[in-house]
């Protein structure tokens, strides 16, 4: 480890005798970037728990201990437990068929997994609306059979699983695709069945990313707003996860109780982006062990 | 055990990787599948191991037919270039992994395993790394493991992908003695892919040489090194001197001259043919005068002393074809030559391979 930091001390210094900019130049940009990130970041971070406290902290707990805001709570919860683990599944399947196989139509899978981060949530909503509302195609037929998908919890679940699907799979195809086969085809030869290599070899070359890619997915599931927003029918205590419940208190000037559930929102970013720090950590400890030889 | 491979084509698109290919290894054989990158043999060896499957074409080990067989009912061990270590296991752990993925009634006991991988390891050279990641190892270590990880399923059949391609030239040179010495120890059959003529000449009793999806010829390092069967197996092992001609009534004209016991001469009337001559570098012998009538002259362009034989660059004076001749440091001493002399040549020994018109 030592070796490994003065080796980089030495990078650094080099660095800074041939590429860095004069003092007050250096100055100047790093004060630009403060600045600009206090003004559009911290400030409203910092606003969001101000306003959640100014009635005290009773205010501030008394913001949740109402019924609808438990019941958007609880299912905020309960759509990201289906849509994270379903996306962290077809994530995984869908690296590896695009990393470790050539099939036809694979350049359009890859596309098809992007196009939720390409296309405007709402948009993503209306999908559902024009497939299962009343209006849609599929809504006579399913107001036949007593299937309510839009306003209830299916659709909400959708738009959801829907905009989160890019998150495990982008974060694992690169990666994948820089492993290789070897190791997998190696597993096989020596005895392996198709079950003992994906435990055994592939999980752990790939489980930093994917727990990245899960975070990262959550932390999307919980606060997706406009493609929940379209089908979900803002019904209180039964379809409104909790950006949807920040909404409705905000336009009800109940500003106090906005800004604290908005608070809860803010506490899983925080945790979100420390754990993802953390994973960085681990990751890069892990590749500069091995250019380290 | 014995391998037979019979009559196996494979295709990736329109591309023919492999065109028809038939061997015969037998058991306790070490085999050598030779050949530039992109001559097939890789796909051969990944075909063997049951890691592709061929178009057409049977495969049998020892008198069993195994084409439809999966990998793990052939029982093969498979070494690759690059190793493939499982990056996350210790050293020891690589090894015990096709102990540990057994079905529970086969596995041997947990104390057996780690008696078994401790074999293994002193048989690599390797008791000291058992711990250690394979990131800690270098490339030589490395491949040694994967070779003992091969062995712990006490495999039928070694088959090994460029194993050394990876390490530099003197590690590369220690490794492929010491896989010889294993080899005659274990009595393993073996199949090794290199595009290393040297390699594939020290390291195996048969080397398979192979180009653009054809097998060129088979035989034992000697037979293939001093008997090539093709012009592309004369080029592939060891520097040559080409020379074209064509062959014409009553005798032969190469850029050389002629050489009565080796050149064709065509009867009256046959139609003119082409072929071409190939000359070692150390078959070409140098002179100060005309000793004989089969003597050219060149021009001496450049010497190059460095290593232990001394290498003359020269251009023929009649056709300025650029030639090349090895010299032992004896003869070079002797000679006294200097860049810009002219000197007289003379094959010691050539191969001419007559060119089918198409």
């Amino acid at each position: 480890m030592n070796s490994v930091t003065i080796i980089a001390d030495k990078d650094v210094q080099w660095k800074e005798s041939l590429t860095t900019e004069s003092t007050p130049v250096r100055r100047l940009l790093i004060f630009a970037a403060f600045l600009y990130l206090t003004l559009f970041l911290f400030i409203p971070l910092v606003a969001i728990f101000t306003e959640a406290l100014k009635h005290g902290l009773s205010g501030y707990i008394d913001s949740f201990l109402n019924e609808d805001a438990l019941a958007a709570i609880r299912l905020t919860l309960l759509v990201a437990a289906v849509a994270v683990p379903m996306n962290a599944v077809f994530g995984v399947a869908a690296a590896w068929a695009i990393a470790k196989f050539e099939f036809v139509g694979k350049q359009a899978l890859i596309t098809l997994i992007d196009m939720p981060l390409a296309v405007s949530p709402v948009i993503s909503g209306l999908i559902y609306v024009l497939l299962f509302g009343a209006q849609g195609w599929l809504g006579p037929w399913l107001a036949e059979h007593d299937i309510k998908i839009i306003f209830a919890l299916p659709g909400i679940l959708l738009a959801t699983i829907f905009v989160t699907v890019p998150f495990v799979a982008r974060e694992l195809i690169p990666l994948m695709q820089s492993q290789g086969r070897e190791e997998e085809e190696a597993a096989i030869t020596l005895g392996a069945s198709g079950w003992q290599m994906f435990v055994r070899v592939t999980l752990p070359n790939i489980k930093w990313s994917l727990l990245y890619g899960v975070i990262l997915c959550n932390a999307r599931a919980m606060g997706e707003f406009g493609a929940v927003s379209v089908v979900s029918g803002h019904i209180r205590g039964l379809t409104n996860t909790m950006p949807l419940h920040v909404e409705i208190l905000y336009n009800e000037y109940n500003a106090v109780s906005a800004f604290a559930v908005a608070s809860l929102l803010t506490l899983l970013a925080l945790v979100t982006l420390s754990a993802k720090t953390l994973i960085e950590r681990k990751t890069a400890s892990a590749t500069r062990l091995k250019s380290q030889r | 055990m014995s391998i037979h491979v019979e009559h196996v084509t494979k295709r990736f698109g329109t591309f023919t990787v492999l065109n028809d290919v038939n061997l015969q290894v037998e058991s306790g054989e070490l085999v050598a599948l030779l050949g530039p990158s992109g001559c097939g043999k890789t796909t051969l060896l990944r075909i063997l191991a049951g890691l592709e499957r061929p178009d057409q074409g049977r495969i049998f080990l020892h008198g069993t037919e195994v084409t439809d067989q999966r990998i793990t009912e052939r029982r093969v061990g498979f070494v690759f270039q690059h190793y493939a270590l499982f990056r996350h296991m210790t050293v020891a752990d690589n090894v015990a992994f096709g102990l540990n993925v057994l079905p529970r009634a086969q596995r041997p006991s947990a104390v057996r395993i780690q008696e078994k991988v401790h074999e293994l390891l002193r048989l690599v050279q390797l008791q000291a790394m058992a711990d250690r990641y394979p990131s800690q190892l270098s490339g030589g270590q490395r491949q040694r493991v994967a070779l003992a990880r091969a062995l712990a399923v006490e495999p039928r059949l070694l088959l090994l992908d460029e194993p050394f391609g990876a390490l530099d030239a003197k590690v590369r040179k220690e490794l492929r003695r010491w896989l010889r010495r294993l080899h005659d120890e274990l009595h393993i059959t073996g199949i090794i892919v290199t595009h290393d003529q040297e390699e594939a000449l020290e390291v195996a009793d048969r080397v398979v040489v192979m180009h653009q999806g054809n097998v060129e010829q088979i035989g034992t390092p000697d037979e293939v090194y001093e008997n090539p069967a093709t012009p592309f197996v004369y080029q592939f092992l060891g520097d040559v001197n080409v020379f074209h001609g064509r062959a014409i009534q009553e005798r032969t004209i190469a850029n050389l001259p002629p050489l009565p016991d080796v050149d064709s001469v065509l009867p009256a009337g046959a139609v003119d043919e082409r072929e071409v001559t190939f000359v070692r570098p150390h078959d070409l012998e140098l002179n100060r005068y005309r000793t004989n009538s089969e003597q050219f002259e060149a021009t001496v362009r450049y010497i190059l002393t460095a290593g232990s034989r001394v290498r003359v660059e020269l251009v023929v004076l009649e056709s300025e074809q650029t030639i090349e001749v090895e010299l032992t440091k004896e003869r070079y001493r002797d000679l006294v030559l200097r860049e810009g002399e002219v000197v007289f040549v003379h094959p010691r020994h050539r191969q001419v391979f007559k060119i089918p018109q198409s």
